[in-house]
């Protein structure tokens, strides 16, 4: 099944931030939300937006196709959550699934994008590509959280490449192979016998003088890039280590700012 | 590749070249540390994920960067730098990398004095430094992903047997065994070279990072890193 | 150049030098030449525990105020040897640069000498005029020894409680470094070591290359070798 789904933000005369576009097509769907849960940067500003992602309650399934494109506009501020965890299946012939995002965050705009984590079944085959252009002066937070099987389960191929352009210049281009198709994957140098790994992606013109120190918080490391960004990258035995892991991490990174309002334009 | 530039990749491949390798296990300190790697079967495994990460993304850059100076065009070294850059996302290898780099560049300028080692800067990474030489012996891009390849399984080998006391023979046999894999890494490497930078490989190997990061803060190790 | 524009991973004090002095390893010679206006480089080796760090200390408080001076620790335990100098207030920390060899110290100072060029040059760079720069290279035994393009002359140091054969055993250490150290003569009567024996052995060994007996326990200043120290720096050789 194909789907493409839009959204795009811009900042109204009056300081909020106004949802443009809002276009898709089942299973992707978008929809407005209320403020839910901590929210890093934003607090539960009213002035940003929130919207919520859903794919379909099992799925993509191997053949699946789906586009997803966030174009955050200049100075405008989102808030990007997914209903509930992503399980990837395999197909009935083996097929890839596939997930393209696309993301614009514009000059002085802030995205915080927290999605809920993706399972990777027995035999699924999937490859994400997630590709972030920043424009001068934004902010970004993004996590990814996967996890390899469900309860004991053997997980299937999944290839996430993540890649994160800041004024035209590259600032991070990762890509995680893992699952019976990756040489190695199982090795201690890439997530040995870890089953849920996870990242977190903090972009922030505020560090450009000042970033944050290297540390390590048990089997994650909170890496600061080469420009005004960190990235936290974590594994561990479960879901659930991980997620305190990465909210951890996240309140240590994003929660020294407090409630700071998007940087000046 | 040419009869006549085999000797050079001999020689830019050999451990024994002066450019600091020998200090550097490639991560495997840490990871003995941690249990990761204590016998030939784990090594092995360990091997196999270096070579399909970071020595994938250090071949296609030793690739690229033979083929820009090939090519004539030093100024890609710019691009390959900013885009190894993002593709590290450890400050700890980042740095290491810039050390290897400096130090083969180093080596290089008395070994095969040529322009390029001036054109790379004070502080280039490592596989652009080693495409360049490569490039200056004469060697094809896909003789610069190999020796990238080699380099990133054969260091932390030899750094199995001395911090494990593992067998050498067995520990070559591994390195024999992965021979196969490592055509393979840098064939694909080689190919993707003669594309945009942007799409050259970026796979991540994230206990290595963590690795990487937790070895720096040692105070007391036998590696630099 | 390839200088990027983030300042975090880069070590301040070494980057962005385009080298303005020439670089001694490109010496087709093989040998490292005394250039004037940069330091002079003296290697120190010997045996695990024959005194090395002891011998570095002591030339740090004799030379001290007078030469400005740096020292490259080679410990297997990298930050050992440097910690030692440190604690002991001998040097401060801005002149101390630790060099990790992988197991193997004799290849860092005589196989690949790339990681000592690199700390030698960055504590040149960042402490302009250093006119002393001692590499006190890992424990070892007997066959290891400095390379020519890394230290202009190299001392090596015994101890008498190796036992009173290890000069006539000979090495690249004891038959060719410009000057033998046998230390901790002090220690002669308790392990029934025979000083003439050692110095008629260093002699036949050494020709006329000079040895010093030497106990730094009484002697914490070891005059004798500052005092050739001196010499050294006194002469463009
Ligand atoms: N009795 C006596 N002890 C000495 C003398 N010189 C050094 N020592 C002691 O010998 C021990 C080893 O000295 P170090 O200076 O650490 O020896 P080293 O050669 O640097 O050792 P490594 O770096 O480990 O190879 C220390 O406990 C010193 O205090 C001496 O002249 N007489
Ligand atoms: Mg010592």
């Amino acid at each position: 099944m194909r789907a493409r789904a839009t959204l795009a933000t811009a900042l109204a005369a009056d300081g909020r931030t106004r949802v443009a576009t809002l276009h898709s097509q089942a299973p992707l769907t978008l929809r407005l939300t209320h403020p839910k849960g901590p929210e890093p940067w934003t607090g539960h500003d009213a002035g940003a937006a929130r919207v919520c992602v859903a794919a379909s309650a099992a799925g993509p399934i191997g053949g699946d196709d789906y586009d997803l494109t966030v174009d955050v506009g200049a100075g405008s501020t989102l808030v990007l959550r997914d209903i509930s965890a992503t399980l990837l299946l395999p197909g009935p012939h083996g097929e890839l699934s596939r997930l393209r995002t696309t993301v614009q965050v514009g000059a002085g705009a802030t995205l915080v994008w927290l999605p809920e984590p993706v399972i990777a079944a027995h035999g699924c085959r999937h490859r994400s590509d997630i590709r972030v252009e920043l424009g001068t002066g934004a902010r970004l937070i993004l996590s990814e959280q996967l996890l390899l099987g469900r309860h004991g389960e053997q997980p299937g191929s999944v290839v996430q490449h993540l890649r994160v352009r800041l004024a035209g210049r590259p600032l991070l281009n990762q890509q995680l192979a893992v699952g019976p198709g990756a040489a190695g994957w199982d090795g201690s140098a890439v997530i040995g016998d870890r089953r849920a790994i996870g990242s977190l992606v903090v972009v922030d013109p505020g560090w450009t003088e000042h970033p944050p120190e290297p540390a390590l918080l048990g089997d994650a490391a909170v890496l600061p890039l080469a420009g005004p960004a960190v990235l936290v990258s974590a594994l561990a035995p479960d879901a659930l280590t991980l997620r305190r892991c990465l909210d951890t991490a996240l309140a240590r990174l994003a929660g020294t700012h407090g409630h700071r309002q998007p940087a000046a334009r | 590749m040419a009869a006549e530039t085999l000797a050079a990749l001999l020689l830019l491949a050999d451990g024994r070249l002066p450019a600091g390798g020998h200090a550097h296990s490639g991560g495997l300190e840490p990871t003995v540390a941690a249990g990761g790697v204590h016998d030939i079967a784990s090594l092995e495994e360990f091997l196999r994920g270096r070579a399909t990460t970071s020595g994938a993304v250090a071949a296609a850059f030793a690739a690229a960067a033979c083929a820009a100076l090939t090519a004539g065009d030093t100024g890609r070294f710019a691009v390959l730098d900013a885009e190894l850059d993002a593709r590290t996302p450890s400050p700890a290898l980042r740095a290491t990398s810039r050390k290897l780099g400096r130090q083969l560049q180093r080596a290089m300028r008395a070994i095969r004095p040529h322009p390029c080692w001036a054109e790379l800067g004070s502080r280039p990474h490592h596989p652009v430094v080693l495409g360049a030489a490569a490039a200056v012996s004469g060697l094809s891009p896909s003789a610069a992903a190999l020796a990238a390849v080699h380099d990133a399984v054969a260091g932390p080998a030899t750094a199995a047997v001395r911090l494990l006391g593992l067998d050498p023979f067995a520990t070559h046999a591994v390195l024999a065994r992965l021979g196969p894999l490592l055509d393979d890494v840098a064939a694909d490497a080689t190919r993707r070279a003669a594309g945009s930078p942007a799409d050259l490989p970026a796979s991540a190997a994230p206990l290595l990072d963590l690795a990487a990061e937790r070895h720096a803060t040692w105070e007391v190790r036998l590696f630099a890193s | 150049m390839l200088h990027d524009q983030n300042t975090h991973d880069r070590d301040p004090e070494t980057d962005d030098h385009e080298h303005p002095h020439p670089h001694p390893h490109t010496d087709t010679a093989g040998v490292l030449p005394r250039t004037p206006g940069r330091g002079l480089r003296i290697g120190i080796g010997g045996p695990v525990g024959s005194g090395k760090t002891a011998l570095v200390a002591a030339l740090c408080r004799a030379l001290g105020s007078e030469v400005s001076l740096a020292v490259v620790t080679n410990d297997i335990y990298t930050t050992e040897d440097a910690d030692f100098l440190l604690r002991n207030g001998v040097l401060p920390e801005q002149r101390v640069r630790a060099v990790e060899t992988g197991c193997c110290p004799h290849t860092a100072i005589r196989d690949d000498i790339s990681a000592n060029l690199e700390a030698l040059e960055e504590l040149e760079e960042s402490l302009p005029g250093v006119e002393l720069l001692l590499v006190e290279s890992g424990g070892d035994n007997l066959t290891a020894t400095f390379s020519r393009g890394l230290v202009h002359r190299q001392i090596y140091v015994v101890d008498v409680a190796g036992g009173d054969k290890v000069p006539r055993k000979g090495g690249p250490g004891v038959t060719r470094a410009d000057l033998l150290v046998i230390n901790k003569t002090d220690l002669a009567d308790r392990v029934g070591a025979d000083l003439s024996v050692m110095d008629r052995d260093a002699r036949a060994q050494r020709g006329q290359l000079p040895t010093i007996f030497l106990s730094l326990t009484e002697d914490p200043g070891a005059a004798p070798v500052a005092a050739w120290v001196r010499s050294c720096l006194s002469t463009m050789d």
